[in-house]
């Protein structure tokens, strides 16, 4: 048993560590103190990088502001969808207790079908779509796009908290003369909460993320973050999108950080609240 | 009974914008694709109405075909290596103390949240001419000359397992939480040894997971065409990257009629998974 247990560590330490791998290699190269373009050799340590990244010419702050205008308008718009529509479908099934409609079933697969399927072929449906219909400006057929992808998970991890709710609540406060409306602003949506939110954030990071749809539907002229990542390590490499990667991986690690720490403040807490009654 | 009437149609109104939206930009999107790829390309307008098999019936072409064969090849040889570490992968961490393994699960989905480019970025760095790995094999005395690590195929397949590989592990790992490993105990004490018990209780009973880590795997690995463009420079063409190619040399018609294939063998991939007994919800991973 002890034998399996070394080996089994060694396997989960190397898979790990080939995972990290290449986020180190970028990091570090951020600070290659080698100031030709194309050599890559590494010859010390610099911020030269990020000097340039700051105060250098480029198209970098234009880019971050687009995605973040993007994220911010489709995580907003597809929330009130995609919730809306996970609890709208859930009457049937939560309330009245009977199967699904056909047309709920059918529009609930068409629905989720842009993360099943494989991204490029929603974004060339998107992008003949948007000429076909005249969409002009690179913002809106983003957030068109990307609210059309967004929607699924907002959808999927909110009919998820629905599935398990107690259905005696709604029941007792329509039978106490609450309005339809009033029970979804007063209990519905307070209960869904933790749900829309852990919905809303993964939708933030797909829209963040998102490449290969952005890049056909985005027209000529400015890209969004990763469009601009993209075009610059096409043709080599860029060392100035290292210093812009470190810095957002560097993002991602304090957010992932700070929420552990928070989750684990609220733990202690729930601990001393517990031991204290 | 008004109370349920009312109900009803306050659900209704809740649920017409998610509607609208999907058949607009879901449902009439992929029709437009599919009526697209039965049209003639035109050189000057793009297409024009004369409706026509000919795209279809393009995709046998040699050119096509090879492409075609050569992105299910690598989506295959991608799910094979997947299961082959994801899923032990999935098996051991499920077997770690609870604390143990909420680090580790942290740590497989912290790259999610890194831009995937980012990631392929740091790959096309290392494997580079005069990259990392080729200085420290070079310092090692173990090479004379740089080895050619990048823009080759298999530079391809290993962007493609690294940057697929937690699909396969965490409904792995799902899986395996959820199983009751006293049916595995049972059988050992009933004499069968640690493979056969592996082989024939824990594979059958975590197949769920492994199924949906495949379909999650292949699926996408036949889309990602900046990866091959990324570490396979321009010679290796995928479907995603020919559909690419397509539209930029305006070929519409063509491009559609590619998209509508890899659209059916998405389809089909998913059909087999449900019949085969895997449920929706273990495709979702979040």
């Amino acid at each position: 048993m002890k034998k399996r247990s070394a080996g089994s560590i060694i396997f989960l330490s190397i898979v790990l560590v080939v995972l990290y791998l290449p986020i180190v290699v970028v990091v570090v190269y951020s600070f290659n103190a080698n100031t030709a373009r194309i050599p890559l050799a590494f010859t010390g340590w610099s911020t030269h990088w990020y000097h340039e990244l700051f105060f250098g010419r480029n198209q970098i702050g234009q880019a971050l502001l687009l995605s973040l205008n993007v994220a911010f308008w489709s995580v907003l718009i597809s929330s009130v969808i995609g919730t809306l529509g996970a609890i709208g479908m859930a009457q049937r099934t939560l309330n009245e207790k009977r199967k699904s409609s056909r047309m709920d079933t059918v529009m609930e697969s068409l629905a989720v079908l842009p993360i099943m399927i494989p991204e490029i072929i929603l974004g060339l449906a998107f992008l003949v779509l948007f000429n076909a219909a005249g969409f002009q400006g690179n913002e809106l057929r983003l957030i068109l796009a990307h609210t059309t992808f967004c929607i699924p998970y907002v959808f999927l991890t909110v009919k998820s908290q629905l599935v398990g709710m107690d259905t005696a609540l709604f029941d007792a406060a329509r039978d106490l003369g609450a309005s339809p409306f009033r029970v979804l602003l007063d209990i519905t949506l307070p209960l869904c909460r933790p749900a829309i939110i852990s919905g809303a954030f993964l939708a933030l990071a797909m829209s963040l993320d998102d490449f290969v749809i952005s890049f056909f539907v985005y027209g000529a002229g400015q890209g969004t973050l990763p469009i601009l990542i993209y075009s610059s390590v096409k043709v080599g490499v860029s060392p100035q999108i290292n210093a812009l990667c470190t810095l957002m991986i560097g993002l991602v690690f304090t957010l992932v950080a700070f929420g552990r720490y928070i989750s684990s403040l609220r733990s202690v807490q729930r601990k001393y609240v517990s031991a204290r009654s | 009974m008004s109370i349920r009437k009312s109900d009803r149609r306050f659900s209704m109104l809740l649920k017409l914008p998610m509607y609208l939206w999907t058949i607009a930009f879901v449902f009439v999107a992929l029709l437009y694709i599919i009526g697209l790829s039965f049209l003639t390309r035109d050189e000057l307008i793009g297409v024009t109405n004369e409706v026509t098999l000919s795209n279809y019936a393009r995709l046998a072409d040699p050119q096509y075909l090879r492409v075609l064969l050569e992105s299910l090849k690598l989506a295959a040889a991608t799910t094979v290596i997947c299961v082959l570490i994801g899923y032990p992968f999935g098996y051991l961490m499920a077997r770690l103390s609870s604390g143990a393994r909420s680090v580790v699960l942290l740590l497989i989905i912290v790259p999610f949240w890194t831009n995937a480019l980012i990631r392929i970025y740091g790959w096309r760095i290392l494997l580079m001419g005069n990259g990392p790995i080729n200085t420290i094999l070079d310092k090692l005395g173990l090479i004379t000359k740089p080895l050619k690590l990048l823009n080759t195929e298999g530079a391809v397949l290993l962007g493609m397992v690294y940057a697929l590989i937690p699909f396969m592990i965490l409904p792995s790992y799902t899986a395996v939480d959820k199983m009751d490993f006293s049916v595995v105990e049972a059988a050992r004490d009933l004499g069968a040894n640690p493979l056969k018990a592996f082989f024939t209780i824990t594979i059958p009973l975590t197949l769920s997971g492994l199924m949906a880590g495949c379909v999650l795997v292949f699926i996408p690995s036949m889309g990602l065409f900046f990866l091959s463009d990324l570490l396979g420079g321009s010679k290796t063409v995928l479907a995603g990257g020919l559909i690419q190619s397509l539209y930029k040399g305006r070929n519409l018609p063509m491009a559609a009629a590619l998209s509508v294939l890899l659209l059916t063998v998405t389809c089909a991939v998913i059909a087999v998974y449900r019949r085969a007994g895997g449920s929706n919800g273990e495709l979702s991973l979040f």
